[in-house]
């Protein structure tokens, strides 16, 4: 028999296997999900999830489809957060310190209480990328932010009412597309093709029998 | 930490490491892996197929499950909606939130035309999201799109259709630009050239990634982009039936709202199906990789209203799946484990095959040692085989695992298990639907004017089988044609009156081939609920 441990779902007692997700915990207890369920392997934030154990004080967050669940769990689902998104041009943005200011200005009312970095679900220094942000730092923004699900969990938790993930967002893109180092054999490529470089061979193998298409694949040299 | 049921198979797999470690185990034959497909590999179950009896692929076999959606009864009969007043109107719908419908939808926005994306869940809530490997392309000096071809082409066992997987090879590297362009954040080397490796099947190294997280860096780059054009998205509604005009063109879809099951009439130009996989269905029981809403709806609104399947009996099911711990049942464990050294073992200790044979074979040989073998190894939740992953730091030195798959080791870590010490146990799970939609390189369905489908809805760019890296690319090369084309087409076209007399003749189809059944399709969700059996 499998060793069962009391939860509670929104406030409502259930017993459950002790082996669950907090996720798997939900479904066998009868719901059917519709939100707050996504990839249901930790990639894409949707199963964000508040929780106290009972007696202690500190209220914790997580992902459910990646947490286990433990006895006398208290459980509220965080399906949604009013995050604020603000749009851009990305053909036109300034990769300078100045457009955090313009699109995020209340990055700058952070008040250094660590409550996003305690609160994030990944594990991710989120203090410190939003002061990277700040002193328009996109590189190390982008880098320290990266694993990032935009979950919510830490803009929720957020005295100064900043949409963390969107900031960091924001950060990659400029990283991407205007510090990382351009890439010349990629642009090489592109423009041969378009020439028509690869029209022949190509054209070439769309004509070719079968047999000997199995001949050069079989026969076809690997890199090393 | 595995419970005491496991310790005496784990004793026989560390008695026998240092000896399995030395051990070249022999590669198999043609003719031995031929025999053990047909004995083993899920496709060649005979048993766990069915022939179609009605629609465009009569008399065609597919999986049992997806038949049964394929020709169950519509969520909705065809004079239940009102379609003289749309809830929405616009040039363009694009079915599915994922890699493939953002694609669509940014070129197709690009183009001039009003768009809209309607999606199941939210909006990167999609296989794309969770992909870590990578995505390839063609753009090294010493590779070429012929090679890439070739590649693709043999890996697909040469069954692919030839005109569209040109398409996908001379277009990789510009999706790469387009991407980058995007601001996705490519690994790079300090001089710009990327960072490049093998996937299975490749003979250049042209697998291009962003740590691993490749599909989820792409995917919220992408997600961020539509909603910088404001391009309206519809989440949490399902597409449940296309909507046809007078002249038998698509021009539309009925639309459920998930959690009202309020219905809603969406009248489009042209539409484009881009609702992605089909893992969520388990064919044949098999746990799954795939997001939570992967259940083949593409498939099944494109069936109804007539169009063709293309390998629909084709599935790609990946020979690592975790089997253990239960909360990880089905998750991936990248190939990059085994490159890396670690051996498959069975209970015994011993080592059954060649790590390294493609993913086909290996899965058959899995199968094997966990059925008719007996040398699986009892999980609770089915049997399963060790993946002896502390081979990995005895072959490249402590400290490989945390340096190359720092993912895998949390994935064990929260539940105790430390893959550096501890062998993981796998057995293979559904991963990839090769097959699905026959459509021209415009991504326009064969024969249904103004439908367009792309992703991994569509069948035939593969062929039978599909090389790692290459399902990312096709979502940004297919998903970016079908914004073009959708867009232009829409210019074209004058959209006739509405109809859905389509779904009646399908349920006269229905009775008339004699089939019974009380299945309603497209299937949504899966549904895991206690009173459901998980
Ligand atoms: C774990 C994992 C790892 C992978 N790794 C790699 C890799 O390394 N390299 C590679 O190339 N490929 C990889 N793949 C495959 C690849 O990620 C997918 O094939 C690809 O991303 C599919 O993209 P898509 O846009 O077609 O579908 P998806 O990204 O799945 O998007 C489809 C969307 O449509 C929605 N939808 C479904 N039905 C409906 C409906 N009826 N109405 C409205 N919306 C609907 C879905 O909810 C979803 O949001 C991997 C896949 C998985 C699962
Ligand atoms: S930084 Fe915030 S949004 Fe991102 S994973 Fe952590 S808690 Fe979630
Ligand atoms: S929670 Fe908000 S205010 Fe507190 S440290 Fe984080 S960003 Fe700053
Ligand atoms: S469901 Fe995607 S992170 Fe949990």
């Amino acid at each position: 028999m499998e060793n069962m441990v009391n939860i509670f779902l929104f406030g409502k007692k259930y017993s459950v296997p002790e082996n669950l997700t907090i996720m798997t915990a939900m479904e066998y207890a009868g719901y059917q999900l519709v939100r707050g369920c996504g990839c249901r392997n930790g990639f894409c934030g949707a199963c964000a999830t508040i929780y106290r154990i009972k007696g202690e004080r500190e209220l914790k967050a997580c992902l459910a489809c990646q947490t286990k669940v433990e006895d006398n769990m208290y459980i509220a689902t965080l399906p949604f957060f009013p995050l604020v998104k603000q749009v851009y041009d990305m053909e036109t943005i300034k990769p300078t310190e100045a457009v955090m200011m313009q699109l995020y200005p209340e990055i700058y009312a952070c008040v250094g209480c660590n409550a996003c970095t305690k609160a994030c679900t990944q594990g991710l220094n989120v203090m410190q990328y939003i002061a990277y942000a700040q002193r328009g730092d996109f590189e190390k923004c982008a880098e320290e932010s990266f694993d990032c699900v935009m979950c919510g969990v830490c803009s929720s938790r957020c005295p100064a009412g900043i949409s963390h993930p969107q900031v960091a967002m924001l950060a990659r893109r400029i990283n991407g597309k205007y510090l990382a180092p351009g890439c010349d054999h990629l642009e090489n490529r592109v423009k041969e093709i378009k020439d028509g470089s690869f029209n022949e061979l190509i054209e070439a193998l769309m004509q070719k029998p079968v047999e000997e298409l199995k001949e050069l694949y079989n026969t076809r040299e690997i890199e090393k | 930490m595995y419970s005491e049921k496991f310790q005496k198979s784990l004793a026989a797999v560390e008695a026998a490491r240092e000896k399995n470690i030395a051990l070249e185990p022999e590669r198999m034959t043609a003719k031995q892996k031929e025999d053990l497909l047909a004995a083993y590999h899920p496709d060649y179950k005979a048993d766990q197929f069915e022939v179609l009896k009605i629609g465009p692929n009569k008399g065609e076999k597919v999986p049992t499950e997806l038949a049964e959606m394929l020709q169950a009864h519509s969520r909705i009969s065809a004079d239940s909606v009102d379609l003289s007043n749309p809830d929405y109107e616009t040039d363009v719908l694009i079915i599915g939130g994922g890699g493939a419908g953002s694609s669509a939808a940014i070129e197709a926005h690009e183009a001039g035309a009003d768009v809209m994306i309607v999606t199941k869940l939210r909006i990167g809530d999609a296989n794309t999201m969770m992909a870590e490997g990578g995505i390839q392309a063609a753009d090294k000096p010493n590779d070429s799109p012929a090679i890439h071809f070739v590649d693709a082409f043999g890996g697909g066992h040469f069954a692919a259709k030839r005109e569209l997987l040109s398409k996908l090879v001379c277009d990789a590297p510009e999706a790469i630009q387009w991407l980058s362009n995007l601001g996705v954040e490519f690994d790079k080397d300090a001089d710009g050239t990327m960072i490049t490796t093998h996937g299975g099947g490749t003979s250049r190294k042209r697998m291009h990634a962003a740590k691993d997280y490749s599909g989820a860096e792409i995917m919220r780059t992408l997600r961020d982009e539509v909603l910088n054009r404001n391009i309206p998205v519809i989440d949490f509604t399902a597409a449940i039936e296309l909507i046809m005009d007078e002249n038998g063109n698509a021009a539309g879809a009925v639309l459920m709202n998930m959690e009202t099951k309020e219905l809603l009439v969406a009248k489009a130009k042209t539409v484009i199906i881009a609702t992605g996989g089909a893992g969520r269905m388990h064919y044949q029981g098999f746990p799954t990789s795939n997001h939570y809403g992967a259940t083949a709806d593409g498939l099944v609104l494109g069936y109804r209203a007539g169009a063709k399947l293309l390998y629909a009996e084709t599935l790609q099911y990946h020979p690592t799946g975790a089997a253990f711990p239960e909360q990880i049942f089905g998750a991936l464990v990248t190939e990059k484990v085994r490159s890396l050294g670690a051996k498959l073992v069975n209970k015994n200790g011993e080592v059954f095959m060649h790590p390294l044979e493609t993913r086909d074979v290996t899965a058959a040989s899995v199968i094997r040692e966990c059925s008719d073998r007996g040398n699986g190894i009892d999980t609770g939740n089915g049997f399963g085989v060790w993946l002896d992953t502390p081979m990995i730091e005895k072959i490249g030195g402590e400290g490989t695992i945390m340096k190359r798959i720092p993912a895998m080791w949390r994935m064990f870590d929260k539940y105790g298990i430390d893959i550096r010490k501890e062998p993981i146990l796998i057995y293979p799970t559904l991963h990839y639907q090769n097959g699905g939609l026959d459509i021209t390189p415009d991504c326009m369905t064969t024969n249904i004017k103004n439908l367009f489908v792309a992703g991994e809805a569509v069948g035939g760019i593969h062929g039978k089988n599909r090389l790692m890296g290459n399902s990312l690319l096709d979502i940004i090369v297919f998903g970016r044609s079908a914004g073009k084309s959708a867009a232009k087409a829409a210019k074209d076209t004058t959209v006739g009156e509405l109809t859905l007399k389509h779904i009646e003749k399908f349920e006269n189809e229905i009775k008339e081939a004699g089939i019974e059944t009380s299945a309603v399709s497209p299937k949504l969700l899966p549904n895991y609920t206690k009173q459901n059996n998980i």
